[in-house]
């Protein structure tokens, strides 16, 4: 690698936009990380630990761990669905970097 | 002459046997079209970077569900019930681990391996070796289960054909799709074995909720009320209810921990899996990686969603007591045998067959994967510094590996056929969430991380996840059939709640504790860059 090679894309990370991107990419992912094995975990500790309260019935003979264990399908596709609308919003702020350092 | 023929026509074996000779002609067609299509190195190990984003989540859901989820998971619910439902949910929310961490730096960066963007920052030599060896580790696993399971579905199915002949013909097979379709045929392998499970799960569960006039109360109420004949005695169980498996009560008090344990491998496993992360350079761009994690995510959602009637219809349907095979109860007959009931031979004909199909597109990519790293990063990479000495050398030794491995794999499966496979999967997620995951998200996310970090990461990660499984009652027992016997010293099945942890914590102190790598701190600007910009990265070829 020369040193030359490196300065180029120094230049672009240290560009206000691209930090921009790289935020605003942190405060969605890291969020949304801990939001989603919070609620994963919550299932097995909760049927391990308190069989109790998952047995409860709900909906005629459906209790809380079947319904939260299905709850669960729908939390991913729904956190998923949302990653997919902010990613688009990054894809349109990295190609603004990449057209400022004519590189589209 | 004709009553034989006919008579021999009318067991369910031979309708299976029919069907899954249909699906093998039709794969070796499309290996025949692969082969003829493609060649090069990114067309052989990357289907030329060209598939959509839909094929790529079908292929993907191809790849990943494999035997066990089809007929283990269906099974464990039959007959724990509730307990088995608690895999399905693992194996869809370890795709988000995939998506938002994973999937888009991964083809930002890399080229045909897990490998390539480990040695982007680092020393290629020693990470390259160490990733190579964790890729084919967890290969072999995971193939060893595929195989040994496919030799006991067959002797099942198809009661004339034996272990030996089922397991020789399958390893043929994904030789062939692999050495002469590569990454294209293997693809599309996938793509149809999926449209066939589904198709197969949708129509199980269509028939399951028939039986119960549509309505889900009564299904739900039946599934609370199973009444079977349980050691001698009739006894009533509500099939939801938690615990019957895995709690406290039936497991010492280890099954909670366990549970816990196998969420972490499957969630922190599956973004760690080679076989599923090459998948990420047949397409495009970073973009279209997105979107087929997404299809993915929908296909094996529902698959698993559906392991709700397949499961559950058995167990309200036969009852635990009838899931018998030759006089003794059998977790893995229970899809098929709901199959038979509900639909007589020809269905149960094609629930076999799509059980074969699952098998033969999950060798199949483990093969491709297993190959591609050891010619990518091992043979060119480690040996031959990165210099060809002729053109389309790599392909060449890739052929030559999944060849070797194939028979390999043939060699074992017939050795091992009496190993209980079911900890070989856990043990296949135990090693990639332990060894390649902490690796993959410390290159991706800190600048401080070094080769040695990296090296220490791997290696920590490999060699505590396969002790522990040693030492646990997987593999120790005081009982015949333990492999070792002795009181296990390990008390959970799942090894991932302790070496996860190891595996991170190697990575990270063999990075704080050695000399800071200015090269890997450099190229790590690099990596941020190219990574969420997509800028350098391999393009899809232009035919």
């Amino acid at each position: 690698m020369s040193p030359g090679e490196n300065a180029h894309w120094e230049q672009i990370a240290r560009d206000p936009d691209f930090r921009a991107l790289l935020l605003d990419k942190a405060k969605f992912v890291a969020p949304a990380t801990a939001f989603f094995l919070v609620y994963y975990f919550a299932l097995p500790v909760l049927v391990g630990y308190a069989p109790r309260l998952m047995e409860t019935r709900v909906l005629g003979e459906v209790n809380v761990a079947y319904l939260f264990a299905l709850s669960q399908f729908f939390m991913a596709w729904i956190v998923a669905g949302f990653y997919v609308r902010a990613a688009l919003r990054w894809d349109r702020e990295a190609l603004r970097v990449l057209e400022k350092f004519g590189k589209h | 002459m004709h009553t034989l023929l006919f008579a021999q026509a009318k067991a369910p074996g031979h309708v299976a046997l029919w069907m899954f000779l249909a699906f093998v002609a039709a794969t070796l067609v499309v290996t025949w079209w692969s082969a003829r299509r493609s060649s090069g190195a990114s067309a052989y190990f990357a289907a030329g970077r060209r598939i959509t984003g839909w094929q790529n989540g079908l292929a993907i859901g191809g790849d990943y569900m494999s035997a066990a989820s089809f007929l283990g998971i269906a099974g464990m619910i039959a007959f724990s019930g509730y307990d088995g439902f608690l895999y399905s949910v693992g194996f869809l929310v370890a795709y988000l681990t995939v998506l938002l961490i994973v999937a888009e730096p991964l083809r930002n960066i890399g080229k045909f391996t897990m490998a390539d963007v480990l040695a982007f920052r680092m020393s290629p030599r020693p990470v390259r070796a160490m990733a190579s060896l964790s890729t084919l580790t967890v290969s072999t696993f995971y193939m060893i289960a595929q195989m040994v399971g496919a030799g006991a579905l067959v002797k099942l199915l198809l009661p004339g054909v034996s272990y030996e002949v089922a397991v020789i013909g399958v390893g043929v097979l994904m030789i062939i799709y692999v050495v002469f379709g590569g990454m294209l045929a293997t693809t599309w392998v996938q793509i149809i074995k999926a449209v066939l499970l589904m198709s197969g799960s949708l129509l199980l569960s269509i028939l399951v909720m028939s039986h119960f006039g549509f309505s889900f109360a009564k299904f739900f109420d039946a599934i609370a009320h199973v009444t079977y004949h349980k050691d001698g005695a009739l006894v009533t169980q509500n099939f939801l209810q938690p615990g019957l498996k895995f709690g406290a009560a039936v497991t010492h008090g280890w099954g909670p921990l366990d549970v816990i344990s196998l969420g972490l491998a499957l969630v922190f496993g599956t973004a760690g899996l080679p076989h599923i992360l090459v998948r990420f350079y047949t397409v495009p761009d970073a973009r279209t990686a997105r979107s087929s994690v997404v299809w993915a995510m929908i296909i094996i959602g529902l698959f698993y969603i559906m392991t709700t009637f397949l499961g559950f219809g058995a167990a309200t349907i036969l009852t635990p007591e009838h899931i018998v095979v030759g006089g003794k109860p059998n977790d893995n007959m229970a899809a098929p045998l709901l199959a038979e009931a509900l639909g007589g031979e020809l269905l149960f004909a094609f629930i076999s067959a799509v059980a074969f199909a699952t098998i033969l597109a999950v060798v199949a990519g483990l093969t491709i994967s297993a190959s591609t790293s050891f010619a990518h990063d091992f043979w060119t990479n480690v040996i031959h510094h990165t210099r060809e000495h002729r053109p389309d050398e790599e392909v060449l030794v890739a052929r030559v590996t999944a060849f070797v491995v194939g028979a390999i794999s043939i060699f074992l499966a017939i050795k091992l056929q009496t190993i209980n496979v079911a900890f070989l999967v856990g043990l296949a997620f135990a090693v990639a969430a332990s060894a390649n995951l902490p690796v993959i998200v410390l290159s991706i996310f800190w600048k401080r991380f070094n080769t040695a970090g990296a090296v220490a990461g791997l290696a920590v990660g490999l060699v505590s996840s396969i002790a522990l499984i040693v030492v646990s009652p997987s593999v120790m027992g005081t009982d015949a059939k333990a492999l070792i016997q002795g009181v296990p010293l390990f008390p959970l099945k799942n090894p991932g709640l302790v070496s996860i942890p190891l595996g991170f914590l190697a990575a990270i102190l063999g990075a704080l504790l050695t000399r800071e790598e200015p090269k890997a701190e450099a190229k790590f600007t690099e990596f941020q860059v190219r990574g969420n910009t997509g800028l350098g990265a391999e393009k899809a070829s232009a035919h």
